[in-house]
């Protein structure tokens, strides 16, 4: 009976839990809700002078428009300051980088788990290095031999510089990947006469997917959200939507466009949203990857 | 494998790290010895009605031809290093002789660009850090005693701040705390203080950083403890209660022991990722108040005021470089040490 009692849990701790918890999902949440609701109304309401709740009414916005939402930010964001073609170059941008690290993240990765030499060993060394270095700090090394090659500005140059620095944590995560394939998958293939490559080609490439994938999705992540060197390296007109944002809003203050901003800012966040909507396992799967190997 | 074998798998990648990080790194060592070149000057003479006077004009012909020709600039030798910008050795002494007290002496440092940058970027990496593992831990905690089918979308609201590009992220805060947004405007009614501003005050603004980068990390360590929870083992949890082990000494004495190599793994990647905090000081405005290592960078290479200063830039990174070295060294002895153990 004791133990029974001491299994049920006591109810003010139960209590206490489940209120951290909904504090905590509030402030998760709340700005994201906040902002999108906020997107469909005018400046005067989002930013209110006299009370928070304006922006939940939408009085200015029905004084200003004549209804409760507004599209007017969308609008001047997508169609007047051309965000549609950031929104292009982001596409372009990340499906590249996400594609090319793949395939030379997958061939390096196989090589170093199946690899038994130490310098494979330290080649993962210096990958984590390079994988500990602020992004920033390579800038100003791409920037004086780009400006002399003409290179500058391309969005191209940006995704070669991006799949580079996506390596090391691309290695890393498939390496481990691979090492919980067995050996013996492709080793009996090539008993049996295969080439390492075509052992590679048949056998592992056909089970490799679940880690691929992951991977895939973090490469996604870090090129879709990168501003250090998209901020530095990519010229006016091929900017992507992190920087087009950054640089709404050094004009869009003044002209009292900041809703422009905020529009923007909510058509950025819209496709993250979906991508952990319908990846959340994977995702989690990769984030502890790395902690449950130790 | 035969060394062939991996040479021809692993070139690729190689090639790109090589090209485009180990390179760059070098070109950056090197950018750093020198500065560009300084204006070319020459002497006109002036006639006028009343004589002849010589002065000295900027032939920006020639100067845009010298640049042009070298355009590294000229050997500079360390001096990038040393001067007022970085590591300001000279104002460093002289501030240390003309001390009155060690508080004096210490704000003056702290008001030199390096060193301001230095402090807050080791505040922020050292503040954020422990609590985000602390939040992330509860946050873990309380999820892990939900029933199953509400545990998804939890899992699912609780990663947005992470998920998040932290430009976005710092904005949609940036905009909530403005005096007029929902966070600002709240806090001026609480405290009844009609003129509350968190972007006035530079301790404010740190502050503000400080919570956003806990906002921003704390799923991290939140989803590294969850997968931990599923692991401790039930029998030692159970024998505990047998024991008579309340809830708190249950997690005291089972949990946290079984949770601690976690700690371990989530605080070396938060201390490298927050000590590259940059994003949150563009959103927020805050360049005023806070800047890090990586802004300052990113403040030279802007090119803010008309050119860039490419010596300058090159300089703070190499010595943001030898940081997260410092920083990194017990996550390389560990991961030695593991390979060590493997071998």
């Amino acid at each position: 009976m004791t133990i029974v009692a001491s299994l049920k849990r006591p109810s003010f701790l139960s209590i206490a839990a489940m209120a951290f918890l909904v504090i905590w999902l509030a402030i998760a949440a709340v700005p994201f809700l906040w902002t999108l609701w906020g997107s469909f109304k005018v400046q005067a309401d989002f930013f209110s002078k006299q009370d928070w709740q304006n922006a939940l009414y939408g009085v200015f916005t029905l004084a200003e428009t004549g209804g409760y939402f507004t599209g007017n930010g969308y609008e001047g964001a997508w169609i007047k300051e051309e965000f549609w073609r950031s929104s292009v170059n982001t596409m372009l941008m990340t499906l590249s980088v996400v594609a090319i690290s793949l395939t030379l993240g997958t061939l390096g990765g196989y090589a170093l788990s199946r690899s038994g030499y130490r310098y494979a060993f330290w080649v993962l060394i210096i990958a984590l290095v390079f994988r500990a270095m602020p992004h920033i700090t390579l800038v100003s090394g791409y920037l004086l031999p780009f400006f002399q090659l003409n290179l500058y500005g391309h969005l191209g140059t940006t995704i070669v510089v991006m799949v580079a620095i996506n390596q090391p944590f691309t290695l890393w995560m498939l390496h481990s990947f691979f090492q919980n394939i067995p050996k013996d998958l492709d080793e009996s293939a090539m008993v049996d006469g295969c080439t390492r490559f075509q052992a590679f080609r048949y056998v592992i490439i056909p089970v490799m997917w679940p880690g691929v994938i992951t991977t895939g999705l973090f490469s996604f992540l870090l090129a879709y959200n990168d501003f250090a060197l998209t901020g530095l390296l990519l010229s006016q007109e091929n900017q992507t939507m992190v920087p087009k944002i950054a640089s709404f809003l050094g004009s869009a203050q003044e002209e009292g466009n900041v809703m422009y901003a905020v529009s923007a800012v909510v058509s950025a966040t819209a496709p993250l949203f979906i991508l952990v909507m319908f990846f959340q396992r994977q995702i989690v799967s990769g984030l502890t990857a790395g902690a449950v190997k130790g | 494998m035969p060394h062939r074998t991996f040479m021809s798998f692993i070139w690729p990648s190689a090639l790109a790290m090589l090209l485009f990080i180990a390179l760059p790194i070098v070109s950056v060592a090197v950018q750093s010895l020198f500065v560009a070149h300084e204006q070319v000057f020459v002497e006109v003479e002036n006639c006028g009605p009343f004589g002849c006077t010589t002065v000295q004009k900027i032939d920006s012909q020639a100067t845009a031809a010298l640049r042009a020709a070298q355009p590294l600039g000229q050997f500079n030798g360390l001096g990038t290093y040393l001067n007022r910008n970085h590591l300001a050795s000279a104002e460093i002494s002289e501030a240390w002789q003309t001390r009155t007290d060690l508080a004096g002496f210490m704000s003056k440092i702290l008001n030199l660009p390096f060193y301001k940058a230095l402090s807050f970027t080791l505040t922020y990496t050292f503040v954020v850090t422990p609590f985000v593992i602390i939040l992330g831990f509860f946050v873990a905690l309380a999820v892990n005693r939900l029933p199953s089918f509400i545990k998804g979308p939890t899992i699912f609201i609780s990663l947005l701040p992470m998920i998040v590009t932290p430009l976005i992220g710092s904005l949609i805060l940036f905009w909530m705390i403005d005096a007029d947004g929902l966070i600002g405007g709240t806090l001026q009614l609480i405290f009844d203080d009609p003129d509350l501003s968190l972007k006035a005050s530079p301790a404010l603004t740190w502050v503000t950083l400080i919570v956003y980068g806990v906002w921003h990390s704390a799923p991290f360590s939140f989803i590294v403890f969850y997968a931990g929870l599923q692991t401790v083992p039930k029998d030692t949890l159970e024998s505990a209660m047998i024991d008579g082990a309340n809830r708190w000494e249950q997690v005291r004495y089972v949990v946290i022991p079984h949770l601690l190599p976690l700690v371990v793994f989530i605080s070396l990647m938060q201390l490298m990722d927050n000590f590259r905090v940059f994003e949150p000081i563009v959103g927020f405005n805050a360049e005023a108040s806070a800047t890090s290592l990586s802004w300052i960078i990113y403040n030279d290479l802007r090119g803010s005021d008309g050119n860039i200063l490419f010596g300058s830039a090159a300089a703070t990174s190499l010595l943001t470089i030898i940081g997260v070295c410092i920083l990194l060294t017990p996550v390389l002895i560990r991961t030695w040490r593991a390979h060590g153990a493997r071998a």
